[in-house]
C-alpha cells in the first residue's frame, strides 16, 4: 500500500501526480475463501478490514453487487453520535465513536471526521427533562453531553428562529460535543484500501443470488460471477437483509422502508453544528461544499424503491423553515432515498443465525453510518470466534424470542415508528 | 402515490396511515405457543415485489383497506376491504 502523507503528496506533485496507484485491486473471485462478506458498503468493508487486522484472517472476499459504498453508505446524512439512553446502545455506539476519533490515522485515509457537535433543540418542558435524562445517562457511562440555555444556543447557532413569534420557541438544547459528521464515501474507500492492503479481495459487480446450505451449515454462495465456496459468510447488506436471509430460509423481524434525504444549493458557512429539530423529525448539517444536507422521517411504508414521494419532502422542508426561516429562499438541488432495514425494536441485529457459519449484521434502521467502525469491529469478532463480543451480545437475533428487545424509542413492534 | 380506496376512489397516500403486512394472521389464540406469537408479532416476509398491506384512510372514510402494491416499483394493482376478495 502506498502510504499517504504530506511527503508522498509533495513527491507526487514533483512528478506531476503521474505516479499514484489505484487504491485497491480488482481481483477475480477465487473458488474458495475462509470468509465471504456480502455487501461492499462501510459495514462490510470494515468487517473485512478488522477480520484481517484484528484476527489475522486474510483469505476474505467482499462481494458487492454494484460499486463500493453505492448503497446506504453513499446515501446517508453522515451523522456520527452516541447520544442514546439505553445502556446497551450507549456502550456500543460510544465504542464506535471512539473508533471514529482515530479512524483517519488507523486507515491512513482522511475520513474527514469533524467533531462539530450534534445539537438537538428543546422546545417543551417534558422534552427538556427527557433530554437531560438522556444526557445524564450518557455521562454515567463516560460519554459527553451538555445542556445549553437559550442564550448559549443562540451564540452557537444564531441562524435558528429566536424571534418572539417563533412557532416553537427554543428553550434550550442538548449537545454532544464529540459527535459530528464524516465524509461518507471516504469511509468506504478508506476501509476498502486498508482491507485490500491486508490481502482482502474486493469483488464488485458480483451479486449474490443464492446461499448454499448443507446440513444446516453455510458452505458457499452462488453469484453472478459463479459459485464460491467458503467457511463462513457474513451478511452486511443494509436494506436487503431480509432478501439475503431468505436465501438461507430465514425470516427476520425486519421491514424494509425508504428514507429520503436532500441537499440545498451551496452557501457560505452558516451552520457549525449538526442540528436536530426537537419539535419535528428534521436534521441537517452543512457539508464542506456548503450544501445543507437534510433529512426527516421515513415515508412509512414497505419499499425497496430507493425513491420516495413528495409529501415527506414537503414535510422536511416545512420543518427546515420553521426552525431556520433564513433558508426559506434556498433551492433543493438534489434528493434521493435509501432502503432502511427497520427492525421490530429499532435496534440492529449483529450476531449468529440458526444456520451454522452464517452471520448477520443488519437491521440498522436509519442509524447505520455512525456505527460503521464499531459494527465492523464486533462483527469481525463474532465471525472469527463464532460467538459475539460483549458489546454486540445484546443485539442478537434471539432477543425477539427471549423478550430482551432494545427499544430506544419505546414504541413496540412497529418498524416504521422507530 | 395515489391509493384507490374502495369507498372514495383514488386519493393521495398522505391521507392514509400505513398498517403493514396484511398476509399475517389470523391472530393466534391467546393460549398459543410462545413461538407462534413470536412469529406473528415479529417475523415478516418483507418481500421485494408484490405486497398485500393494510392502509387506514385516516383523512377520508376512516376504513381499513387492503392494498396490493409492489414494493420495488410502488405500482398499486388493486385494493379491497378486509375480508373480501374483490379488488377495485
Amino acid at each position: 500500500m502506498q502510504r499517504y502523507s504530506i511527503f508522498s503528496l509533495a513527491r507526487h506533485a514533483l512528478n506531476d501526480h503521474a505516479g499514484w496507484k489505484p487504491a485497491w485491486r480488482h481481483p477475480d473471485p477465487k473458488p474458495n475463501y475462509d470468509v465471504i462478506v456480502i455487501g461492499g458498503g462501510g459495514h462490510g468493508l470494515a468487517t473485512a478490514y478488522y477480520l484481517a487486522k484484528e484476527h489475522g484472517i486474510t483469505n476474505v472476499a467482499v462481494l458487492e453487487k454494484g460499486w463500493l459504498g453505492g448503497g446506504n453508505t453513499g446515501r446517508n446524512t453522515t451523522n456520527v453520535r452516541s447520544n442514546y439512553i439505553l445502556e446497551k446502545n450507549q456502550r456500543f455506539y460510544e465504542f464506535s465513536l471512539k473508533l471514529w476519533e482515530s479512524l483517519s490515522q488507523e486507515l491512513n485515509y482522511n475520513v474527514m471526521f469533524s467533531q462539530r457537535g450534534v445539537l438537538i433543540t428543546a422546545h417543551f418542558d417534558p422534552q427538556t427533562q427527557a433530554l437531560l435524562r438522556r444526557g445524564n445517562g450518557m455521562r454515567v457511562i463516560g460519554s459527553d453531553a451538555v445542556f445549553l440555555n437559550p442564550d448559549q444556543v443562540r451564540r452557537k447557532v444564531p441562524v435558528l428562529d429566536f424571534s418572539p413569534t417563533a412557532r416553537f420557541p427554543i428553550t434550550g438544547a442538548f449537545l454532544q460535543p464529540r459527535a459530528g459528521v464524516a465524509r461518507h464515501d471516504a469511509v468506504a474507500w478508506g476501509f476498502a484500501r486498508a482491507a485490500d492492503a491486508c490481502g482482502v479481495d474486493i469483488i464488485q459487480n458480483c451479486e449474490v443470488i443464492g446461499i448454499r446450505v448443507e446440513g444446516g451449515r453455510a458452505v458457499g454462495v452462488r453469484t453472478t460471477r459463479g459459485d464460491i465456496g467458503t467457511g463462513k459468510i457474513g451478511i452486511a447488506v443494509a436494506g436487503h437483509t431480509s432478501r439475503l436471509a431468505a436465501m438461507a430460509d430465514l425470516r427476520l423481524p425486519i421491514e424494509s422502508h425508504l428514507l429520503q434525504a436532500m441537499v440545498t444549493e451551496p452557501i457560505k458557512p452558516m451552520l457549525h453544528v449538526s442540528l436536530s429539530f426537537g419539535a419535528g423529525h428534521f436534521y441537517t448539517s452543512q457539508t464542506d461544499k456548503g450544501e445543507l444536507v437534510m433529512g426527516g422521517d421515513l415515508d412509512g411504508y414497505n419499499s425497496y424503491a430507493q425513491r420516495g414521494n413528495l409529501p415527506m419532502i414537503e414535510h422536511v422542508a416545512a420543518a427546515a423553515v420553521t426552525v431556520m426561516p433564513c433558508i426559506g429562499r434556498l433551492r433543493i438541488m438534489r434528493h434521493w432515498a435509501g432502503i432502511m432495514d427497520m427492525t421490530m425494536d429499532g435496534s440492529p441485529i449483529i450476531g449468529k443465525t440458526p444456520v451454522e457459519n452464517l452471520y448477520i449484521n443488519g437491521g440498522w434502521c436509519y442509524g447505520g453510518f455512525k456505527a460503521t467502525p464499531g459494527s465492523g469491529w464486533v462483527f469481525a469478532h463474532t465471525i472469527a470466534h463464532d460467538r459475539p463480543h460483549a458489546l454486540n451480545e445484546p443485539f442478537s437475533l434471539e432477543r425477539f424470542a427471549s423478550g430482551y428487545t432494545i427499544d430506544e424509542r419505546g414504541v413496540g413492534p412497529y418498524p416504521a415508528l422507530h | 402515490m395515489l391509493i384507490p380506496c374502495p369507498h372514495c376512489g383514488n386519493r393521495p397516500h398522505a391521507e392514509f396511515t400505513y398498517g403493514g403486512d396484511a398476509t399475517l394472521g389470523p391472530r393466534p389464540d391467546g393460549m398459543a405457543a410462545y413461538t407462534v406469537w413470536m412469529e406473528f408479532v415479529y417475523l415478516r416476509d418483507n418481500p421485494c415485489g408484490p405486497h398485500r398491506e393494510y392502509w387506514h384512510h385516516t383523512l377520508g372514510c376512516e376504513s381499513w383497506i387492503v392494498v396490493e402494491r409492489d414494493t420495488l416499483t410502488h405500482r398499486i394493482s388493486g385494493s379491497s376491504l378486509p375480508g373480501t376478495q374483490e379488488t377495485t
